[in-house]
């Protein structure tokens, strides 16, 4: 009888440590690892968001600049996964927001009050910052963001192949769906815009002679050169001879490096692995005219750092930011240059990166300065979205681009209301 | 003897067990031991799940873009929004079409399989685990498996080898809706993950049917095979079916990693979680919208589960069997 009763204690004993287990498992879970790491206590501790870029190297550069800041601790968050804008608005509205964090201009963050004034940091060096970056930086005269590198992103191709089919570098979408058309073998398809195409949303609306939002931030891309575009591009999705599903995405030079494609959509950012596998069969072309009257154009995208506002250590995160990005040009060059090519925004450090001086990076400097389209500030992630819905209903679904435009034109005026009523 | 040894008893005895004895009246006392063991997860229960709910629907009454402490009170707005979205009402439509197809074959599949490894003589521990082990596998790890090697669009996936050894041309399985491939990528993915599991299930329930059932068929003149198992099989698994397919049903509900993972910026074969997920936590951040909808989400599953517990009868006990 009391060996017995004695076994179903030690159950019940088991039984009840294991519920209590149970409970504090994911209540320690919820504590530990929020990224902001050990400290080593040399004051205040920051914490830096960035997305993962594809160049080896990046990551430890990032982390060798933060340990080589003197008066904080500054530990970084490397986000992989693809998207980085709802990773970073969803992290901004807990107590695990990071202090600093890169991003791309969008009215939305300044209105809610999310970035701080970085005015008093980029001020005083504005005249060596190239002035379309500082402009879309620039609400009411005040500067939210630190431009870090600009990305102009354009099409890479193999020359080798377009001689061997006969075709020669496109000026117009017509001609680039007609070369795509006379590239694509059993084994190699003409073109690739990435798996959802969304990367050149702007490029065509551009070269449409088109633009995402007027002056007086009004839609500007419902056009009737946006909707031949769009049946054009349409036309070319179901021909077989655009690259689809594949392993990677636009941003990563593999596809046309390891012979799935012949022409890539890519950007400046990849051009050092692209000639670390092609060697001299590479040459580059901005995204043609969509239409007669239009004009090639391109994305001149990039990244730029900006200051949580409502962050516990807003000052020692603007001192942090006017340290690495205003103040320490040696690491800006190394940033901009030495893992991908990205030009830097600073006409200082621009002029003394020598890499990008000769050969194709100084084509891609040209293609930037030529046919460059900055980001608008007013343009923001709502309406980016809004026209990633087009793409899917009206070229990868067989839907009538008009009403795919009709339906982007009602998100995007809900999203204008918001922001300027 | 027995009028001397009493008070002698009594006499010493409370000075020394009153300790003891209110520790072994708690450990004794019932409702002490209800809650022993029901706080630990009723805590859980209401931290984790009660006050999230609460929470949502406190938020699904206000204008909260960009904030989860909203200030701006706009009564059924957010229920009006999500209602006559067309991208909610859709998602709905994707999930139904999403469960007619897991639901039955999910079912029909482990169900095979249990019947297949239960009849195994040898190695069947190995089997059972073979077919198990997808199941310790994570939806994100397979859903990226599936895209990036199996069903990847270029012609080294593997489904396009498969094809061009028959002279078909690659299929790009997620680029696009028309013909929408992207259901058989979704459909084998989950069928792979979670057939394991359920095929557990139904091997226990085999198990437990007794063997004098198949005697007495048999002496009856019930033919083996399709004969047995129409009639003996099949109705002794009936509270195993119905509790299967009614967790199939809750896990179609939930349905999220695979479609968020496998279509990238699409406005197709997004089930209700994932649209709900880019309301709140999307470019858009509109976490009233967002509550709204789930919380018409939770009223839809109260309903449907309870109607489909009428039907079924599950949780009635033995005599649903």
């Amino acid at each position: 009888m009391s060996a017995q009763s004695n076994r179903t204690w030690d159950r019940r004993s088991i039984l009840r440590a294991a519920a209590g287990l149970a409970v504090a498992a994911p209540l320690a879970a919820c504590g530990s690892n929020n990224g902001r790491g050990g400290g080593s206590g040399s004051g205040k501790r920051l914490t830096q968001m960035f997305h993962a870029y594809g160049e080896p190297g990046v990551e430890q550069a990032l982390k060798r600049y933060a340990a080589a800041y003197k008066k904080a601790d500054v530990a970084t968050q490397w986000i992989t996964s693809a998207d980085y804008e709802s990773k970073l608005f969803a992290t901004l509205l807990t107590d695990n927001a990071p202090d600093v964090f890169e991003f791309h201009p969008q009215i939305q963050m300044v209105k809610s009050g999310q970035v701080a004034d970085l005015s008093d940091i980029v001020d005083p060096v504005k005249a060596d910052f190239n002035a379309a970056d500082i402009k879309s930086h620039t609400v009411d005269g005040k500067i939210y963001g630190v431009r870090m590198i600009d990305d102009p992103q354009f099409f890479f191709y193999r020359p080798s192949l377009f001689e061997k089919a006969g075709v020669k570098v496109p000026e117009t979408l017509d001609e680039l769906i007609e070369a795509a058309a006379k590239l694509t073998t059993g084994k190699m398809k003409g073109v690739y815009l990435g798996n959802d195409l969304h990367s050149i949303v702007n490029p065509l609306i551009w070269s449409a002679g088109a633009d995402t939002l007027d002056d007086k931030n009004r839609i500007a891309y419902h056009t009737p050169g946006v909707i031949e575009g769009l049946k054009k591009l349409r036309g070319l999705f179901a021909s077989g001879h655009l690259l689809l599903g594949a392993p990677t995405d636009f941003w990563d030079p593999s596809s046309l490096s390891q012979g799935l494609c012949a022409i890539q959509f890519c950007g400046m950012w990849a051009m050092p692995q692209f000639q670390q596998a092609l060697g001299d069969d590479l040459g580059i072309f901005p995204f043609p005219k969509t239409v007669d009257s239009g004009k090639p154009s391109v994305y001149n995208g990039g990244w730029s750092m900006f200051v949580n506002a409502k962050g516990d250590n807003v000052d020692a995160a603007k001192e942090y930011v006017k340290w690495l990005w205003v103040d320490q040009k040696q690491y800006q060059e190394d940033f901009a240059t030495s893992y991908g090519f990205h030009i830097p925004p600073r006409s200082s450090i621009a002029a003394a990166a020598t890499k990008l001086k000769s050969g194709l990076p100084a084509q891609g400097v040209k293609l930037f300065n030529d046919y460059g389209h900055f980001d608008n500030i007013g343009w923001t992630q709502a309406m980016i979205q809004a026209t990633w819905d087009v793409i899917a209903d009206c070229v990868r679904k067989d839907g009538d681009p008009e009403a795919a435009l009709d339906t982007c034109d009602k998100a995007v005026t809900r999203e204008l209301k918001k922001l300027f009523g | 003897m027995s009028t001397t040894t009493k008070p002698a008893l009594t006499g010493p005895a409370p000075a020394k067990a009153a300790p003891a004895r209110t520790w072994r009246g708690l450990r004794g006392s019932r409702t002490f031991n209800f809650w022993l063991f029901v706080s630990p997860f009723l805590a859980g229960l209401i931290i984790f799940i009660y006050v999230p709910i609460g929470w949502s629907v406190y938020l699904s009454f206000f204008d909260a873009r960009f904030t989860v402490t909203p200030s701006n009170f706009i009564g059924f707005d957010n229920y009006t929004y999500m209602l006559t979205d067309p991208k909610f009402v859709h998602s709905l439509g994707t999930f139904t079409v999403f469960a007619a197809f897991i639901v039955p074959t999910t079912w029909a599949v482990s169900l095979g399989l249990a019947l297949l490894v239960n009849r195994l003589r040898f190695m069947r521990a190995f089997f059972r685990s073979v077919f198990f082990l997808p199941t310790a596998c994570s939806y994100v790890a397979a859903s990226l498996i599936w895209k990036m090697s199996l069903f990847s669009g270029v012609r080294f996936g593997l489904m396009n080898t498969v094809l061009g050894w028959f002279g078909i041309d690659d299929i790009a399985w997620l680029a696009s809706p028309d013909p929408p491939w992207y259901w058989l990528v979704i459909v084998s993915a989950r069928l792979w993950l979670q057939s394991g599991f359920y095929m557990i299930l139904f091997l226990a329930a085999l198990q437990n049917i007794p063997a004098e059932l198949y005697e007495a068929a048999a002496i009856d003149g019930a033919r083996p095979g399709w004969q047995t198992f129409r009639h003996i099989t099949l109705p002794q698994l009936r509270a195993t079916s119905t509790a299967v397919v009614l967790l199939l049903l809750v896990a179609a509900y939930q349905a999220f990693d695979e479609f968020y993972n496998l279509l990238d910026k699409t406005t197709w074969g997004r089930p209700p979680l994932v649209e709900l997920y880019y309301t709140a936590l999307g470019t858009e951040q509109d976490y009233g919208a967002g509550s709204a909808g789930a919380v018409i989400l939770t009223a839809l599953i109260v309903v449907v589960t309870l109607f489909q517990g009428r039907i079924m009868g599950f949780g009635r006990g033995e005599e649903s069997k």
